[in-house]
This record gives C-alpha cells, structure tokens and sequence, in this order.
C-alpha cells in the first residue's frame, strides 16, 4: 500500500476549519499514551490537565491573566510574520516597554493622579515600538538579518533590566531585594472583572477586533500579505517593502510594549530583575497556532495559558514534573503543523497491487 | 494510433525497416485528477529526427519527462531497442543511451565548461583528457566551444552548445531536446539544425519537441501530435501544411486576427523615452543603454529579441518599479521618470509582465484581491479612506471573466488555481478592462494555447483601433510580425530604430537580435 499527497487546487476551508482540532485530538489521544506510560491514571490526568482548570472561577482567571500578555504580542507578531518580517524578539520589545513605562512611577513616586496610568501605558508602547525600530531599522539600512539582531536585543533589554532592578532602580526600603518600590493607587492597572482580571483583557479583545479589520478589510492588511507572499507582485502593485519593515516593527513592538507595562502595572506592580516567564517566545507559538489569524490567535492563547495551568495542576495533585507542560506544548504544535498539510493537500491511499492491476486494464 | 496521412510516402516505407531505438506503449501519467499523457504509443527509429507537436499543456514536456526517468508512467510500457525498459532515474536513462538538452539550461555559470560538463559526467576521468575530448567533439560537430571559457561569458547559444556536447560525451543513440530554438536567434538554429542533421545521419535518433511548425517541416522526418495527452495524429511533416499541422494541434481551424489598420503620423505620441540609461542592478542584469522610443495612439509598437537583453530591466523602467537614472518617460506628455507605477496608472497607463504568478498575480490570493493588487492606486473607488472594497472587485472580476471567456471553477478562485491560458488572459483583461490610453505587455502569450493566445492578440489590437498606444516586448517572431504596425529590436539593453513591420524581413530581424548591426559581434549575450 501506499500513500500519496495529492495538491488540493486550492486551500480547502473546510480543512482551515477543522485541522486545529484534530491536532488538539490527537494531542490529548498521544497524551493519553504518554500519561499511560509514565504510570499515571490517563483519564485523571487528562481531566486535571484540560478540564480542571475550567471548573473553578479563580482558574479561570489565573488562566485569563496568563492569556492576555500572549495574545497581545502574539497579534503584533502575526502582522510581522505575515509580512516575511521575522520578529523573534518580542520578549526584549517586552521588557523594553516594562522599563520606559516604569520610569514615572520609580522616579517620581509622588505623582500619582488620573493621568499617570495613560502616560505610563503610552511609554510602554512607544518603549517597545523603539526598541522594534531598531532591528527594523538595521534591516532596511544594512540588510542585516532580523531574527538575528531582534533575537539578540532580548538578551541586552534583560541584563539591562536586571541592572536597574539591581541597581539605581532598587528600592531603598526593600530590604536589598533586587525590586523596585511598589506601584500604588492610580499607578497601578484596574481591575475589571472578577477578582484579578485587569484592563489588560479589554486591550486584548480591541486588539483582536481592530486586528481582524485591518487583515481583512483594509488595503494595508492587503499589503501586509501581498508583501509576504510575493515581494515581486508588491512592488508591481506600488508597495514599499521597506515601509512595511518599519511599520510591522513598530506595532508588534508597541504591542510587546504594552504587554510589558501591563504586567508590570498589573499583576507584578513593580519592576523586577525578571518580569517575563518567556510570553515573547511563548506568542511566537501562539501566533503560527492561531495560523496568523486575530481571532485564531485569541483561542490558540487560551489554549496554551490552559497548558501551562494545566501542568501546574497536574504537578500539584498527581506529582508529575511540570514539564509535562512543555512536552504537550510541543505536541500541539507539532500535529498542528502537520494537518495543516491537509489544507492544501489530501490523503489518497493506493493499493499498490490492485492499483497496478486496474491500470493495467484502463 | 492515430490517422495517418500519406502512409505510402518515401519516409514511412524507410522508415518501417528495423527496431525502433525507443517506443512507447500505451503510456499514461495521472497527476491527481489530471491525465497528462491518455494511452500514448509512438516510436522513434534510428536516424531519425522525430517531431513532438502540441501545444503548451498538451503533455509533451510530461512524456518526455518519462522517457529520461524523471518521472515514471502510472501505465504502459517503453521499449528500448525492442525490450522493455524501466528507467527509474535520469542516470539510468543516460546509461542506456540517452541524452536530454533542457529547455532551461542546468549549468553553473562561475564553473567552465569543462568543469560543467566533469560535473554531470559520470567516471568523466582526468581534466585534461576531457577538455581534448571536448574540443574533439565540438569541431566535429561543428559546435565550436572553448573548454576553458567559463560559462557566465558565453551566450544562449554557446550555452546550449554546452549542453549538447555535454549530451554527445556520453554517444547516446537518443538525443531529445526541449524547444531547443526558443532561446536562439534564427541564425543560431540555422546552426543548429545543421549539427541535428549530422547526427541523424551517424544514426542517432532524435527526439524533437517544438512548436514552431516552419521548423520542423524543415527538419524532421516524422512528427507525432499530441493533444490533450493524446496522440491525434502521425504524419511525415514534409508532406503538410503549416497550418494543417496547426489545426491538428489545435483541434480546430486557427481563427485569423483582423488586422490592424494603418496609422496617421498625425497620431498624438502618447507614451515617449528618450535617452533612458540604467546601470545594472546586480551582475547578471543588463543596463539600459540611452533607450529611445516613441509610440502614438493607435499603434502597436513590438521589442523583439532574445531572452536576456534587457527587456525585464526595460519593462520594470517603463512600468515605474524601478527608476531609470536618466533619461525622460512621459506618458501623454507628462514626464513621469521620478514616479512609480500607481503615478503612471494614474496617467491612464497599465503594465502585464513576463512572469504571471508572482509579478503579475499573487499565486495564493483570489481573482478579486489580485484585482486590487494593480488597482488600488487608481482612484476607481477600489480603495476609500483605507478600505478595500472587494464587493467591487468581484464585480470586476465578473467583467473581465466575460470579455476574456476565463474558464474558472467557481465565481472567484486562487489565480494558482486556473490554467496559465486562462490566468493571462485575467491579468490582461484585468488591465484591458480600465481602457488604458498606454498599454506595456511583456510576453503577452507566453505559455498560453493558441485559442487564449487570439483573444489576448486581439485585445491588444482592438485597443490599439481605439486609440491606444501599446508596447509589446515579446521573444515570438510570430506573434511580434501578426500584430505590429513598428518593430525594434533590443540587444545588449540597446534599441534599435523602430522600422514598419510590412517592410522587414524575419533574418533583418534576426541580424538586429545578434547586434550585428551595432557593434559586428555574433553572439547575442544573455547576461
């Protein structure tokens, strides 16, 4: 017997559709394995991994909390992706709007009205679409590649961040803990819903919406795509590469910016040596989850908080190692990426013998 | 079998005697739904040049493809010199005497062209003794080559040399070669057909694939003709008519193009360069070289010449991609040198290129948006404040689908999705639908069957009769000498003067792409 790939004339949307879920099927039929093999009950530990965390309220929103930094870059990053500008560096962009949208509340604690709240946020994201411009920049002057130098300028916001946590930015009555002092009052993110879900969940939801509009109705999501696609017909239809560069540089890095100020804002309320368990590189999953599409993104977000509440849980009740998380993480991704094959093309199995006999006689 | 004209004729009582170096029988390739090849039998018999006739789609590059063992049937069998053969792989083809010339050629240009042809050579032993080798064969066969000169100097035509020594090296019984004469000026293949007719007459069998009808009458002992992956017809080619072989091919008497009419020189010159120079972008471009041109309304203006001598880096100049470093362009006498291609739209301007997907049309997108890809500067209300109106561009597609009968699956499809006739024909009626007063088209029936070929030839006349000024870059004698009322000629990114189309011959013609007439030199350059 044998099996063929066979070109689809054009992408099946049913295929679109459908391809997310059966990788989430057979992520959990293959866990179901893994949990058997490593010894613990599969069902339970499919229920506490997947189902548990839905069940209670306080969950459901440590899993919101944990969404919407990921959404948030995973949107400016499929914006990005699909324009061929590869943005790996979300997580120093991040980082980079953490530090500039903390500066009014570390260096001058005692302004604290309406105003400091949106000042801060717009310093988060113009510190984050900075930072973005610069990879951008070296792009369109040099032709340097920017996975590499957008990769690297994580590293450099990180050890920057974790000096002015260490050092001028250290609080003076904390102890010696590398911390700054903490947000009060107006400096700190509202919360909007339940107990612990902040204003950055209504950002998310305008950023998924405004996303979604600009794709598919607007002419410069049509350049976004074009660009990506076929560089040679973009030029031929009057659009600047070089423009674009810049452009999707700086919103998915004021969006990384924005990410970063709300987590400090927000959950953290201060600035520490660290204030990213990695949302930058997790979006990046996100975003080719959610197949570069706003709406996509939002649930593959959803999906992956889940796997990390999931492995938490999991580790807690049956004391499997929590790097189950990474091991389904993986998984996911990877059965996504191979049914997407099926979207442009489909499975024909041939009989090799019964084949050969009916050609035969045609 | 198909029928068979003349079956009493001198060449097929020859031609009767003996086994067949190769035949086929009853070879058929699926690709998915696709039949490429339905049930094909023919043979080839020593010493002879043998026709492969059909037009682009009809499968003859995918039977050939089987025959060197780049792909294998999905039934039938081929015969080698009587017994059955499976030729899993191209060396195996090679092994059992078969040689292949591409139509695009696989050689490395920084290597020379002893290197090249040590390279594909198997057990081709030491350098010096290949380039005697080379050097033996090449003036044998009256292929002169240098097996020193590296092959980024040499033109199309030395190129192609290369590869057919490359081929003899290895004596095979079978030489097959794809289109071998569209890369080449008409002296060139003169050249050619010479060195074919000296094979065949060593007894080696030759397996020709061609659409050029004039050429094959000239050259080939018997032409088999493929439609639709079948085998129409057989016949000896000397014995036809050209346009008997065409309708055979064609399925169908080939409908004339009403001609166009006589222009007055009181026509307003509506698209005019002067002096346009560019230095090369890359090393492998060509510049432009103090271009000058002028079209007026009404006419149609055609740039012949070989591949290679400057017509993308022309059209990308007129089109505004690029932005020529001297010179004028103006369109209706507004210079529009400094202004890109939404500007020239503007000025009622429309550009086709060369290559369909991916310049010309994004593969993966659907007819509507390609619409919007070269409309959405022209303030035709495609674009208002930021938003695309696709409602709009569907009904632009509509349009075009019905002036230029796109054949298509359903109402708006990937433009990967349609045939490459059919796709040419969007992309022109795409541009043909906004009336353009200046009309650019690069290759304007390339890769197209003759059916969409004539609707698009006679798109560009009927716009031309209402007024319109249309430019024309094509490598088609044919199609350049059918439509156009001036010819010039580009070489080595120069043009020569435009001269009436009723007073030039094919081989003027011919002199002006090898740039004899310019600078003495034979070789057309390809880069």
């Amino acid at each position: 017997m044998r099996i063929e790939l066979i070109r689809r004339p054009e992408r099946s949307s049913a295929m679109s559709l459908l391809s997310p879920i059966i990788a989430i099927v057979l992520t959990v039929i293959t866990g179901f394995f893994i949990f058997l093999a490593i010894g613990v009950d599969p069902l339970e530990a499919l229920y506490i991994y997947f189902i548990e965390p839905l069940t209670a309220w306080w969950t459901v929103e440590a899993l919101l909390i944990k969404a919407a930094p990921i959404i948030l870059i995973a949107i400016g990053l499929s914006l990005c992706y699909r324009s061929n500008n590869w943005n790996i560096g979300a997580e120093g962009q991040l980082v980079a709007g953490a530090i500039a949208g903390s500066v009014f509340p570390i260096l001058v604690p005692e302004w604290n009205g309406p105003l400091v709240l949106p000042v801060m946020l717009l310093m988060g994201i113009a510190g984050g679409m900075l930072y973005g411009a610069i990879p951008a920049l070296l792009k369109i002057r040099f032709g340097t590649n920017e996975i590499l130098t957008s990769l690297m300028l994580v590293y450099v916001a990180q050890l920057f961040l974790d000096w002015l946590a260490r050092g001028p930015w250290r609080n003076p009555e904390g102890y010696n803990f590398p911390d700054s002092r903490e947000f009060d009052g107006w400096q700190v993110l509202p919360v909007v819903f339940g107990d612990d879900v902040r204003l950055n969940a209504i950002f998310v939801l305008i950023a998924v919406a405004v996303a979604w509009f600009v794709l598919s109705r607007t002419i410069t999501g049509f350049q976004i795509s074009v660009l990506g696609q076929a560089p040679r017909a973009a030029a031929f239809a009057g659009f600047s590469q070089k423009r674009m560069v810049l452009m999707t540089f700086l919103i998915s890095g004021g969006l990384a910016g924005l990410a970063g100020i709300c987590e400090v804002a927000g959950p953290i309320e201060m600035l520490r040596t660290s204030v990213s368990p990695g949302y930058g590189f997790t979006a990046i999953i996100v975003a080719f989850l959610g197949r570069l599409n706003p709406v996509g993104i939002l649930f593959a977000g959803l999906l992956l908080a889940l796997s990390y509440i999931g492995g938490e849980g999991i580790q807690i009740v049956l004391g499997v190692s929590d790097q189950i998380t990474r091991v389904f993480q993986g998984m996911l991704l990877f059965f996504v990426l191979t049914c997407d094959t099926f979207i442009f093309y489909r499975v024909r199995f041939v009989s090799t013998r019964r084949s050969a006999a009916a050609e035969a006689t045609p | 079998m198909g029928t068979q004209p003349n079956p009493a004729g001198d060449d097929f009582s020859k031609r009767l005697e003996g086994v067949a170096t190769l035949s086929a029988h009853g070879i058929t390739k699926d690709f998915g739904a696709l039949r490429a090849n339905d049930s094909v039998d023919f043979s080839i018999m020593p010493g002879e040049i043998h026709a492969l006739l059909g037009e682009n789609g009809a499968g003859k590059s995918t039977l050939v493809k089987m025959l060197y063992g780049v792909l294998q049937p999905t039934a039938g069998e081929i015969r080698w010199k009587g017994k059955p053969a499976v030729i899993l792989n191209p060396a195996a083809a090679r092994r059992l005497g078969i040689g292949m010339v591409f139509q695009h050629f696989s050689l490395f240009d920084a290597l020379t062209v002893a290197e090249n042809i040590a390279l594909a050579i198997e057990g081709a032993g030491a350098m010096s003794q290949l380039r005697d080798r080379i050097t033996k064969v090449s003036a044998e066969y009256g292929l002169p080559l240098n097996p020193d000169s590296v092959v980024a100097d040499l033109s199309v035509g030395q190129r192609q040399r290369v590869e057919i020594v490359r081929c003899l090296l290895q004596e095979p019984q079978l030489i097959i070669m794809d289109e071998p004469t569209s890369v080449l000026t008409p002296q060139e293949a003169d050249d050619l057909f010479v060195t074919l007719k000296r094979l065949a007459s060593e007894g080696c069998s030759v397996l020709y694939i061609s659409h050029r009808l004039e050429e094959v009458r000239a050259i080939c002992h018997h032409a088999t003709i493929l439609r639709h992956g079948k085998v129409v017809a057989e016949c000896d080619p000397k014995q036809e008519t050209a346009a008997r072989l065409a309708s055979l091919m064609v399925g169908e008497e080939v409908r004339q193009l009403n001609p166009p009419e006589p222009v007055p020189d009181s026509a307003p010159v509506r698209i005019a360069v002067h002096g346009v120079s560019q230095p090369r972008p890359h090393p492998f471009a060509v510049a432009l070289d103090n271009i000058t041109l002028e079209v007026r309304g009404g006419e149609i203006v055609s740039i012949a010449g070989v591949a290679g001598n400057g017509q993308d880096e022309f059209f990308d100049v007129l089109s505004g991609e690029v932005l020529a470093a001297s010179g004028t362009i103006e369109i209706d006498g507004n210079d529009c040198r400094r202004q890109g291609v939404n500007a020239r739209r503007r000025l009622n301007a429309a550009f086709v290129p060369e290559e369909r997907l991916g310049h010309g049309a994004v593969p993966r997108f659907k007819l509507s948006q390609n619409v919007v890809l070269t409309r959405n500067g022209t303030r035709e209300g495609l674009v208002r404040t930021g938003v695309v109106n696709f409602l709009g561009a569907r009904s632009i597609v509509g349009r075009v689908t019905e002036a230029f009968d796109v054949r298509k699956g359903t109402p708006d499809p990937e433009a990967a999705a349609l045939s490459g006739g059919n796709l040419q024909k969007f992309v022109v009626g795409r541009e043909y639908d906004r009336k353009p007063g200046v009309f650019v088209v690069s290759q304007p029936t390339w890769g197209v069957d003759a059916g969409a070929a004539t609707t698009i030839r006679q798109a560009l006349v009927d716009l031309a009769r209402a007024g319109s000024a249309v430019l024309v870059i094509s490598q088609d004698l044919d199609e350049i000498l059918e439509i156009s009322d001036r010819i010039a000629v580009i070489s080595h990114g120069k043009l020569s003067t435009p001269r009436d189309a009723s007073g030039i011959t094919r081989e003027e013609i011919g002199l002006l792409m090898t740039g004899v007439s310019d600078d003495g030199q034979g070789a057309a350059h390809a880069h």
